[in-house]
């Protein structure tokens, strides 16, 4: 807090005209801070916190602390890459943990940053909401004594023959001001000096709280998203139906508040999947992913008519209240393996988890249906197979060219009858035997399409049936996101409003001269930054002088301040 | 899938060629219209300093007048009335409004002249680009650097139309020369398609009012350098020292220059709300949620607070000035890092911009 102690110091000195009496005040304040009670104490750490040094300091801490969360892998996005991140880096990693370097967005002090932004927002906002409902019931201030001391100035003085008294040219510009946009009052109209006090441009203000109270109701919407919402992801063959219950995911993420019950039963089945690269279109990119097309048919609930729909990347579905996106594909070559005593163990696509270039993929087939044995494979697929000098393969294309299935099979027990959730793109093979691998005396196992291979000792066989396509589906409910939405147009719309609406008072004098003269006088005041000020004045002068018809001389007593704020434009 | 087109593109190439070498030509004319008119410009106060120094005095009371405030000004503690750079010296600087003057300034003519050639053919580059791939030309680094360059210049030359910012002509097309060899020599790619992830309107929408607000930046940015600079030479002059910074006579006062870069800073402020407001909108469609906290988002957020920041210094006591124009260049250096470091070093789901 160093920032606002410094600030402090200088204030008076920035303000250049304090006068003694208020640094003494300031000074008292500060000495008088021990005295306080606890009262005082509670009331001088709510002023501090809903000033605006402590809100910028706030800002500029909550930029600070964000900036972290870019440069670790954090854990709601990516659990794995911080898990092997930590282990790779033994001395800073579990460091780094202990601050909460992988879970910046959920941390205590990062929720503390904002957290005290908010309440000092709340602090600052119901306050100015309160002054300024007052303002715009109030009249405008009375008319300051000597108007040419206003940044903005003018006179204009009506021909005594142009029968226009102090008291009628009030009443015109009151007119004037009011077309205008302007709240007058008229003071003293049947007076010596009539004047009148206007006002406008208070949706400024109203645009600033506007824009304020908007962020909380984001952050609130934000809130209410991660309380009621629910995300969860889902694999589909081609081929395959998701149901939308609970067991019809294969990871399901729910918010605090969730309840299953709120999941509606549709489904989704995959009728057809397919990608398109880019070949020879453009050079140095052949192969790269141009178009992904899923074809689904939907069901609303399970007796509502089947319809089909398009799935896109930046085209989700939306279907009972929640919306799904297609954010993966892969293959899911077919298989068929037959057990030790001849019967058909397993058949079935198999998905395959994508690992490297032109969908290089890894392969886990489970078989714990096979007699007398549990069989296990695992290994590659390949696309496009093809061999390098050193006889290693690899995927030369994303396309199906030449798929290859290269596996190590193994038998014993899987581990699945113990009720441990396991993964299903990984195999513990400790407890196995192995029966096949490049090591062995019986070789790998490599499938063209249609080829099959007997596995050694009578153990069974595995046949390569085809291959289907597969894609990853995110499944998201987030109630509180349209409203977040719609709090964020509220907020650029208060921004706008706050921004380039212009707060802006006038005053007018009117009397009469010696000479028979009608003379007035204007000036004009802005609140806050106002660089259209002088725009303004001579507006306001060009419709006075039509109104009263007064030949527009250049006007020597106009006064425009030297500054650039006042005088562009 | 519309038709690549790579001769279109072959062209485009070219024209980007031949836009930085135009482009060189009108940074030497700028820098030779800072140093010719700073010299002619101080031989003019010279000549004129006897009888400037009674006028400075009734600005100097002037303002002393305007300065008046009204003393209801409701809200927090600590909150400014009126910005200031806290300077009032006006001597050795130019005229405030930035407003074209009388004074001709060949070189700066030139320069603005080879600018406005230079754009033409960058501009053609950008659309020949764009033909060729038959869609937006924004799709991967090499393009967003192309294009970026262009609207930078596109939109100094806008504002040059109502306001003489001839003096920052060396920074945006130094800048701009930099975007464009960078993007040939270190991020060449050919026309292409899109990857699936960038197939949407959002694209349109978003990125070109990202880059848009970028252009503004880097005009405050600039300026925000030069408020820095010519605030610090005031400072010095006024004390009676020695002009050490002779081209910053053609640049105006410190307070000039806040202003100005305040009043872009508001546009590009808002144009930054939209820019995180429709990513996140987009990042909604393609990945289901409207914001992850990827590195993108992340440093896209940092930008939006520190300019936020920028906005509320204005408003308050004693961080006006020469502080809020730390903060604008903070702002903008958190720009060129989510727009280079986090493009190519940090991975996240927006890693697909072309590398
Ligand atoms: C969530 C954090 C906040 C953000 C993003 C934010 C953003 C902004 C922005 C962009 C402006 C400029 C627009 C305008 O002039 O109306 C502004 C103005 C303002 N903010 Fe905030 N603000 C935040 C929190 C606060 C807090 C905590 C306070 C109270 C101390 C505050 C008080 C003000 C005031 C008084 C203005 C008006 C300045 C003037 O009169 O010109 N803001 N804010």
């Amino acid at each position: 807090m160093s920032e606002s102690v410094k600030a402090k110091k200088k204030s008076p000195a920035a303000e250049g005209a304090n006068t003694a009496d208020g640094k003494l005040q300031q000074a008292k304040s500060e000495a008088a801070l021990p005295a306080l009670g606890f009262k005082g104490m509670l009331r001088w750490a709510w002023t501090q916190l809903t000033s605006m040094r402590t809100a910028l300091f706030l800002l500029l801490l909550l930029a600070v602390g964000a900036v972290p969360g870019s440069l670790f892998p954090q854990r709601a996005a990516n659990p794995v890459t911080v898990t092997d991140w930590i282990k790779n880096n033994p001395a800073t990693g579990p460091f780094l943990d202990a601050l909460q370097m992988f879970d910046v967005y959920s941390s205590a002090w990062f929720s503390a940053i904002y957290i005290l932004l908010f309440i000092s927002l709340i602090g600052c906002v119901t306050p100015r909401a309160i002054a300024h409902y007052k303002a715009m019931k109030s009249q405008p201030p009375r008319t300051p004594k000597r108007l040419s001391r206003l940044p903005e100035y003018g006179t204009l003085a009506l021909p005594a023959d142009a029968g226009i008294p102090a008291s009628k040219a009030i009443n015109d510009a009151a007119g004037l001001l009011k077309k205008r946009g302007y709240r007058v009052e008229v003071r003293d109209a049947d007076g010596d000096l009539p004047s009148l006090g206007a006002e406008r441009g208070f949706l400024k203000e109203v645009g600033n709280l506007v824009f304020h109270t908007s962020l909380i109701g984001v952050l609130v919407s934000v809130a209410i998203g991660g309380l009621f919402g629910y995300s969860g992801q889902r694999i589909l063959v081609e081929g395959d139906t998701f149901v939308n219950t609970l067991v019809g995911y294969d990871q399901f993420t729910p918010g605090t508040n969730f309840q299953s019950s709120s999941l509606q039963p549709y489904s989704v089945q995959l009728d057809k999947f397919e990608a398109k690269f880019d070949r020879g279109e453009s050079p140095g990119k052949a192969g790269q992913p141009i178009d992904y097309t899923a074809e689904v048919t939907t069901k609303e609930t399970p007796d509502s008519p089947a319809k089909k729909e398009v799935l896109k990347v930046n085209e989700p579905v939306s279907l009972g209240g929640t919306s799904l996106y297609l954010t993966g594909n892969g293959y899911a070559p077919m298989v068929t393996v037959r057990d030790g005593e001849g019967n058909v163990a397993f058949q079935g696509p198999v998905t395959a988890k994508v690992q490297g270039d032109n969908y290089y993929s890894s392969v886990v087939i489970k078989v714990p249906d096979a007699k007398p044995e549990q069989l296990g494979f695992q290994g590659f697929f390949l696309p496009t197979s093809i061999k390098n000098e050193a006889g290693i393969s690899y995927s030369a294309a994303p396309e199906l060219f030449k798929p290859e299935l290269t596996l190590d099979s193994y038998y014993g027990d899987l581990g699945l009858d113990k009720g441990v959730p396991q993964n299903v793109f990984e195999m513990d093979v400790r407890d196995l035997t192995q029966l096949n691998g490049r090591k062995l005396e019986a070789g790998g196992i490599t499938l063209l399409v249609g080829q099959s291979q007997e596995l050694p000792d009578g153990k069974g066989s595995i046949t390569f049936d085809g291959v289907k396509k597969y894609i990853g589906v995110d499944i998201h409910h987030n109630p509180g996101q349209l409203y977040a939405l719609i709090f964020g147009f509220l907020a650029v719309a208060g921004l706008v409003m706050s921004l380039y609406i212009n707060r802006r008072r006038v005053w007018v004098r009117t009397g009469t001269h010696t000479d028979g003269r009608t003379m007035v006088e204007y000036g004009l005041l802005a609140r806050g930054e106002d660089h259209r000020l002088a725009g303004e004045a001579a507006a306001l002068r060009e419709l006075f002088a039509r109104e009263w018809n007064v030949p527009e001389t250049p006007d020597t007593d106009t006064k425009t301040v030297s500054s650039s704020t006042s005088k562009d434009q | 899938m519309p038709v690549i087109n790579e001769t279109l593109g072959q062209y485009s190439e070219l024209f980007m060629l031949l836009a930085a070498g135009t482009y060189t030509v009108a940074f030497i004319a700028f820098a030779w219209d800072l140093a010719k008119s700073s010299k002619m410009l101080r031989a003019v106060d010279l000549k004129a300093a006897a009888s400037s120094a009674t006028e400075k005095v009734t600005v100097a009371a002037g303002r002393a007048g305007g300065s008046l405030s009204a003393p209801d000004a409701g809200g927090p503690a600590g909150r400014a009335e009126r910005p200031t750079s806290g300077l009032t010296v006006e001597g050795g600087t130019a005229a405030g409004d930035m407003k074209y003057g009388a004074e001709r300034r060949a070189p700066a003519r030139v320069a603005v002249a080879l600018t406005v050639l230079g754009v033409l053919i960058h501009g053609a580059g950008v659309v020949t680009r764009a033909l060729g791939a038959g869609r937006v030309p924004w799709g991967n680094m090499y393009e967003f650097l192309t294009t970026g360059a262009f609207v930078a210049v596109a939109v100094f030359l806008i504002v040059l139309i109502r306001r003489d910012l001839r003096f920052l002509g060396t920074f945006v097309i130094g800048l701009a020369i930099i975007m464009l060899v960078a993007a040939s020599a270190a991020f060449w790619t050919p026309v292409g398609h899109l990857v699936p992830a960038l197939q949407s309107y959002w694209l349109i929408i978003h990125v070109s009012i990202a880059v848009l607000s970028s252009a503004l930046f880097t005009l405050t940015f600039a300026m925000s350098v030069l408020q820095l600079l010519q605030s610090h030479r005031q400072k010095n002059l006024s004390t009676g020292g020695a002009d050490k910074l002779g081209f910053m006579r053609l640049v105006p006062n410190a307070l000039s220059l806040e202003n100005l870069s305040y009043r872009i800073n508001a546009i590009a402020f808002i144009g930054w709300t939209f820019t995180l407001m429709f990513g996140a909108i987009w990042a909604e469609k393609a990945w289901g949620r409207f914001w992850g906290w990827d590195p993108k988002e992340v440093w896209t957020f940092v930008i939006w607070v520190v300019y936020a920041g920028y906005l509320h210094a204005r408003a308050t006591r004693g961080w006006t000035g020469t502080r809020a124009a730390w903060l604008s260049i903070v702002g903008y250096a958190c720009v060129i890092i989510n727009f280079t470091l986090v493009n190519t070093v940090f991975n996240g789901l927006h890693s697909y911009s072309g590398l």
